[in-house]
């Protein structure tokens, strides 16, 4: 095993390099990100563990990262290169990780309710330019069928002013289909 | 009079309205106007991030750019998330010649990237905190936990505000007008963020564990900078409370209305009436 840790970079490893420029092999495994990390507990690879998967440049090893829920669950605090000795910007490899899962349709199904939201987000800032805050509840209420949650919070914000039923709208709405058609809807 | 560009962003038109309400109100004290970005858009928060790195940089590239074609020099960003957002757009594309010519085309304008964007900290300390003593009718006689979130302070490469692990710029504000921060464990530990939607149990353990510690180290209310933080140590105070399995009260309150109330602006012009946990100051 620890044969492949200085070996010339395939896989995934050199992907990250390439595309980030982040080197996953200055990881010396102190394991500072993953005592940090808010979410560890939650992950199925704690984020030292990724980092090291990652070193090994072995095909099950990279696959096991694209499936994982970690990915997903890294909520890009921050806290872990914050106390890296190395600065390594692990939050720059999860992202490249969840895209590329994505790309390759590797999205595991214990991060679909996580998936849901942000393309429920993201659905309402391509069709009116802002978040409709009301929109995302309801579109994100249809895509994972949890219909019940928050029924008691939602009126509570709509008596408060919280919420509004009319979407606040860009007046250029042109200009933000562009910006999705050129970038996010490009690629899929 | 003086003018500074100004980027609400999204939730501080919804979900933490009071947060805009009490910028408002506070920069209306100290002769301040802000100008909204004309027809700015959402900067992608959490989302465009998390799934698509040219879409995440082109929707700030494009309230930067607003900014740059009305003519702004410094816009302030009140909200942690699009500070950030905003701030790692701008340096992200100062340090690409390249990619900045690439976002440059995909939201049709151009984007020089010489706009000063400030956070609602570092804005009331350039025109706000020199004023302060002379214009308080009312300390803030309290214990406060100053909680500074993630995007605030992270990446400190990027944003060099504050310190990173101990931050004391609020801690350093509140005192001005009579508070007395408590020294505690949490100050930028993640309060979930955008899970609180989609994984509302993460939300009230992470969240629980600071709402918590606030509690034992004596604060009487919790300060914040971040309508994401608020909503989840506010709104989901009944995560909070069944992670912990007991009740909490204590109030969660934007920075600026806690510097409001010590000036006296009426508890409705700050938008108190709008939490979930009651605010009794």
């Amino acid at each position: 095993m620890n044969n492949h840790l200085h070996h010339e970079e395939r896989g995934l490893a050199a992907d990250v390099k390439q595309t980030t420029s982040v080197a996953a092999e200055k990881c010396y495994q102190c394991g500072k990100c993953s005592a940090g990390c808010p979410v560890a507990s939650e992950m199925d690879l704690p984020p030292s563990l990724v980092m090291r998967m990652l070193q090994t440049n072995r095909p099950e090893n990279d696959e096991k990262l694209l499936r994982s829920k970690t990915i997903w669950l890294c909520l890009s605090c921050e806290m872990c290169i914050s106390r890296c000795p190395m600065s390594i910007d692990i939050p720059k490899v999860m992202d490249f990780l969840r895209r590329r899962s994505r790309d390759e349709g590797k999205v595991t199904d214990r991060a679909k309710d996580i998936v849901a939201f942000h393309d429920s987000f993201l659905l309402s800032v391509e069709k009116t330019g802002k978040l409709y805050e009301l929109g995302l509840i309801a579109a994100y209420k249809m895509k994972t069928l949890h219909l019940m949650q928050d029924v008691t919070v939602a009126p509570e914000m709509i008596q408060k002013g919280k919420l509004h039923f009319i979407p606040e709208m860009v007046k250029n709405r042109k200009n933000i289909a562009q910006i999705f058609k050129k970038t996010i809807k490009a690629k899929n | 009079m003086i003018k500074i560009g100004f980027y609400p962003g999204c939730s501080l038109t919804g979900s933490s309205r009071e947060y805009a309400e009490s910028v408002i109100a506070l920069c209306e004290a100290f002769n301040i106007e802000l100008k909204q970005i004309p027809d700015w858009n959402c900067c992608g928060a959490t989302a465009a991030h998390n799934l698509d790195k040219e879409l995440s940089l082109a929707l700030p590239a494009r309230i930067l750019a607003l900014a740059e074609q009305n003519g702004m020099t410094e816009i302030v960003v009140p909200c942690a998330a699009c500070y950030n957002r905003l701030s790692v757009t701008e340096h992200t594309l100062n340090a690409d010649e390249q990619l900045r010519a690439r976002i440059s085309e995909i939201i049709e304008m151009p984007y020089e990237g010489t706009v000063k964007i400030l956070n609602v900290i570092q804005m009331l300390q350039k025109y706000v905190v020199n004023e302060l003593a002379n214009k308080i009718v009312a300390p803030f006689d309290h214990k406060v936990a100053c909680y500074y979130g993630c995007l605030l302070v992270r990446p400190h490469e990027i944003l060099q505000f504050d310190r990173v692990e101990d931050p004391q710029t609020i801690d350093e504000m509140l005192k001005l007008v009579g508070a007395q921060p408590v020294d505690w464990a949490f100050k930028t530990e993640c309060c979930g963020a955008g899970f609180s939607v989609s994984q509302p149990d993460i939300v009230g353990k992470l969240s629980g564990k600071i709402v918590k510690d606030a509690v034992d180290r004596g604060a009487e209310a919790m300060v914040v900078a971040c309508p994401m933080c608020h909503a989840n140590l506010d709104m989901r105070r009944p995560a909070i409370n069944s992670y912990l399995k007991t009740t909490i009260d204590i109030p969660v309150l934007y920075v600026t209305q806690v510097l409001g109330l010590a000036l006296g602006i009426s508890r409705e012009k700050l938008g108190l009436q709008r939490h979930f946990v009651p605010v009794k100051f």
